[in-house]
């Protein structure tokens, strides 16, 4: 039932992608996101797209994953789409009724469509090619210089993994209690909207309760192992930059400066 | 009366690279009143299995039937059904909610459109049937050991009145007296209630005291489907796919392999004794003559 819900969709694949460095992601799909927006015209958006098009290739996932996360955001797109297309002011394209669709209003809607879908692809490259555990190890690590002014960085990512890491043991309780109260005759699915509140209860009690049981379980665990913040604390795989990762740098660097000198030279 | 399952297959999240097959042509007949034992190593698929039975999970393909009537058919109630075969999951006590025992128990006779003071009343009678102490009704649930908040989990479907009751697991995390007590507890309603119960588990010595049919899942696939003693005889096969016939059968081959001839086929140790004095009666006779 819940199964469906997916969040930090880790694609398992043996490719040059996944085997780079978190750190290279993070920052690449930051670069990836600030050029869509550098980029401002469609020869522009061939280059992007052709950049993503290679990182896809290269990430070997299955491209039908890519664009599953486009699914979730469709509708506001076709919002931004109808919105720009018709609100626009510009020469008149064609007129029905009161609705005027525009020239300048058609190349904002098909623009701002191009990099709603490149910025969701290019961010699921990420996430689909890092697992949550390495994308939090990769934050710790672009964020350590905040420790310096006393930002409990370690901390933080701590509980970003651990929060990532229950997230589908809750769904997987959830779903059990669901169906154990549904086999009890509960029913979740029909009455108004203060009936169906009403009805989580005898889901939302358990549930809240197998967490906190979980948690407690946690801490005793890991107190047991002596565990203690961030202080001189090693890791068991500390990041570490092969000569891929530096190669990737100059390639990420590289399609930055050709995005700014397209906008420089307004091609 | 029964449960049939025609050609069903069970896929988890189809189309993914986290595609599982947990089900492959799945082909059963459950008639009334039977005790049946569901046994399979961890992921052999009989928690998926059990859940088809009341249609909490929809099979990828295949048919479901109850009484003749396709549970996944548009007009089916399936709310009705899962009135009829009631499903204990595993770790029952996970899923209680209610201030006190009582009303935690009434919470499935009153989704079937009981009124308060009919529902308590199957709820005393399900809550006495599984040993629970009067007591012990009004204590808030939480505050109960695993053993009593299993009873009490087991007593709130065991309210509804199921014509079917299926056990996941029932005696997981409990002592070997608490086990014992439980199970004797539901042959015991098997007895007076005369409903069918189908019992799942990994454990061979748990089952093969109680059951009189036996389905031995093993990767999706029903490998074995006959009463204990049909089955213990492939106790070599079992241990190839990861599970164990229980210890006497062991015993009884080792001794017949030894010359005393006994019959190996016993499953229960009451059984196998006497078969074993049976044995050394008829040995020491010839001795005598």
């Amino acid at each position: 039932m819940l199964k469906d819900i997916t969040i930090g969709q880790y694609y398992p694949a043996d490719s040059i992608i996944h085997k780079l460095d978190p750190r290279v992601k993070f920052v690449g799909t930051m670069i990836f996101i600030v050029s869509i927006f550098i980029f401002n015209s469609f020869p522009g958006y061939f280059v992007a797209g052709l950049f993503l098009a290679s990182m896809i290739a290269l990430s070997k996932v299955p491209p039908k994953f890519m664009f599953k996360g486009l699914r979730a955001v469709f509708m506001l797109l076709m919002i931004t789409v109808i919105f720009n297309m018709v609100l626009t002011p510009g020469d008149i394209v064609f007129k029905l009724g009161f609705i005027k669709v525009t020239r300048e209003g058609l190349i904002m809607a098909g623009k701002m469509a191009v990099r709603l879908v490149f910025l969701i692809s290019g961010s699921s490259i990420m996430t689909l090619t890092t697992t949550p555990n390495q994308l939090t190890d990769a934050m710790e690590r672009l964020l350590r210089p905040l420790n310096r002014i006393h930002v409990p960085v370690h901390e933080i990512a701590m509980m970003m993994s651990i929060a990532l890491r229950f997230i589908p043991i809750l769904m997987e309780e959830t779903d059990k209690i669901m169906k154990a109260q549904i086999a009890r005759g509960a029913d979740f699915e029909s009455g108004n909207i203060i009936q169906r509140t009403k009805n989580m209860i005898p889901l939302l009690v358990p549930l809240f309760i197998s967490a906190f049981r979980r948690a407690n379980d946690l801490a005793l665990a890991m107190e047991a192992r002596c565990y203690h913040g961030g202080e001189n604390r090693t890791q068991m795989k500390p990041l570490k930059y092969e000569r891929k990762d530096y190669m990737a740098y100059l390639i990420l660097i590289a399609y930055l400066a050709a995005a700014i000198l397209f906008r420089v030279f307004k091609l | 009366m029964s449960i049939k399952l025609e050609n069903v297959m069970y896929t988890y999240s189809p189309g993914t690279a986290y595609e599982i097959h947990a089900l492959k042509n799945i082909n059963l007949d459950i008639p009334d009143g039977q005790f049946i034992g569901i046994i399979g190593h961890t992921g052999s698929g009989k928690s998926t299995l059990i859940q088809h039975f009341n249609a909490l999970v929809k099979p990828t393909s295949g048919t479901i039937t109850y009484n003749g009537d396709d549970v996944w058919a548009d007009k089916y109630d399936r709310r009705a059904l899962r009135s009829e075969v009631g499903l204990v999951f595993q770790y029952p006590e996970h899923q209680l909610f209610e201030n006190d025992v009582l009303s935690d128990v009434c919470f499935g006779p009153m989704n079937q459109g009981l009124s308060r003071a009919e529902a308590e009343k199957e709820a005393r009678r399900a809550l006495l049937q599984v040993g629970f102490k009067e007591e012990n009704f009004s204590k808030s649930p939480f505050e109960l050991s695993g053993g009593q908040k299993k009873r009490v989990a087991i007593a709130g479907v065991l309210a509804m009145n199921p014509k079917i009751l299926i056990l996941d697991e029932p005696t997981a995390g409990l002592d070997p007296k608490g086990r014992d007590d439980i199970l004797d507890q539901i042959a015991e309603l098997h007895k007076m209630r005369g409903i069918t119960i189908i019992l799942v588990s990994h454990s061979m010595e748990d089952v093969a005291k109680y059951v009189d049919r036996l389905i031995v899942m093993n990767h999706g696939e029903v490998a074995y489907d006959n009463t204990p003693k049909e089955v213990f005889k492939h106790y070599e096969e079992l241990e190839k796919i990861g599970l164990a016939a229980p210890q006497i059968t062991y015993i009884m081959h080792a001794l017949k392999d030894n010359g005393l001839p006994v019959d190996a086929d016993a499953t229960t140790v009451a059984e196998a004794a006497e078969s074993i004095l049976k044995a050394l009666k008829e040995k020491g006779g010839q001795k005598h003559a």
